[in-house]
């Protein structure tokens, strides 16, 4: 697998750290309720198709991607980074 | 007062000759990491080249003017090696001694390369540069010139480096 730094180019999956879905970026309000947090938290839709996640250039640049792709094909259709 | 003997990093380790690729230890001078505060990026760079004749460079490439050297070495972060940056408006932080820094040149380096970091360094022109790994080391490997490179890592992890390149050397050479 490889993913395109937006800043590096095209690397190897070995360079980068997996940390979960990209729905930790949407963050609810401290006063959204435990129903709010406790889906933030724990829960996942593990979906099969087209998925939106986290990637750590740990090896390389520093950056946070957001990586969109395809968990049935194994295609990764874009990749952006987090930081504005 | 006592005079203390400074050993570098790759100490009693290099050079080395292995094959028609050698490895040895680059004395690089004062290291500085500097990153520009937000909405700096531009005063900095041209601070830089005026002070230095280097402008901050672009992702995966270096900058460099007599003993100046700069090389970028993370989202929004160069090190400027050889002389102390004089600059406002960005973070410096000097690390002249929290790198080991070593050159691989001979015929074939690329093949040694190749065995031990995921990069094509056959794609990189000469005064590129990348960060990313040698093993399980995390490097910037810089291209400076047909058949040679440089690679810094963390001084901690010197021997390290040095073990998995001449094991990789030594690979290569047993291929004849």
């Amino acid at each position: 697998m490889r993913l395109t730094c937006p800043l590096c180019g095209d690397r190897d999956r070995r360079e980068f750290y997996y940390q979960g879905e990209a729905v930790m970026l949407e963050r609810p309000a401290p006063d959204a309720g435990a129903e709010a947090w406790d889906a933030y938290l724990h829960l996942r839709d593990n979906a099969a198709g087209e998925t939106q996640d986290l990637w750590f250039h740990e090896a390389g640049c520093g950056s946070w991607l957001k990586v969109t792709r395809n968990t049935v094909t194994h295609e990764v259709i874009q990749t952006e980074l987090v930081a504005k | 007062m006592v005079n203390l003997i400074a050993k570098t990093p790759c100490h009693g380790l290099l050079p080395i000759t292995i094959g028609t690729v050698t490895l040895s230890e680059v004395a690089t001078g004062p290291i500085t990491s500097v990153s520009p505060f937000t909405g700096q990026e531009k005063s900095v760079s041209d601070a830089l080249k005026a002070n230095h004749g280097t402008a901050f460079p672009a992702p995966n490439r270096t900058t460099s003017k007599n003993t100046a050297r700069l090389i970028w070495s993370g989202r929004g972060q160069a090190l400027m090696l050889g002389v102390i940056p004089d600059v406002k408006g960005a973070a410096l932080t000097d690390q002249s001694d929290a790198w080991t820094h070593v050159e691989i040149a001979g015929t074939g380096v690329a093949d040694v390369l190749a065995r031990v970091t995921p990069v094509d360094t056959r794609a990189m022109k000469r005064g590129h540069s990348a960060r990313t790994l040698v093993q399980h080391v995390s490097v910037v490997l810089i291209r400076t010139g047909n058949d040679r490179f440089e690679i810094m890592a963390m001084r901690s992890m010197a021997k390290t480096l040095v073990h998995d390149l001449e094991r990789a050397m030594t690979g290569l050479a047993a291929r004849g």
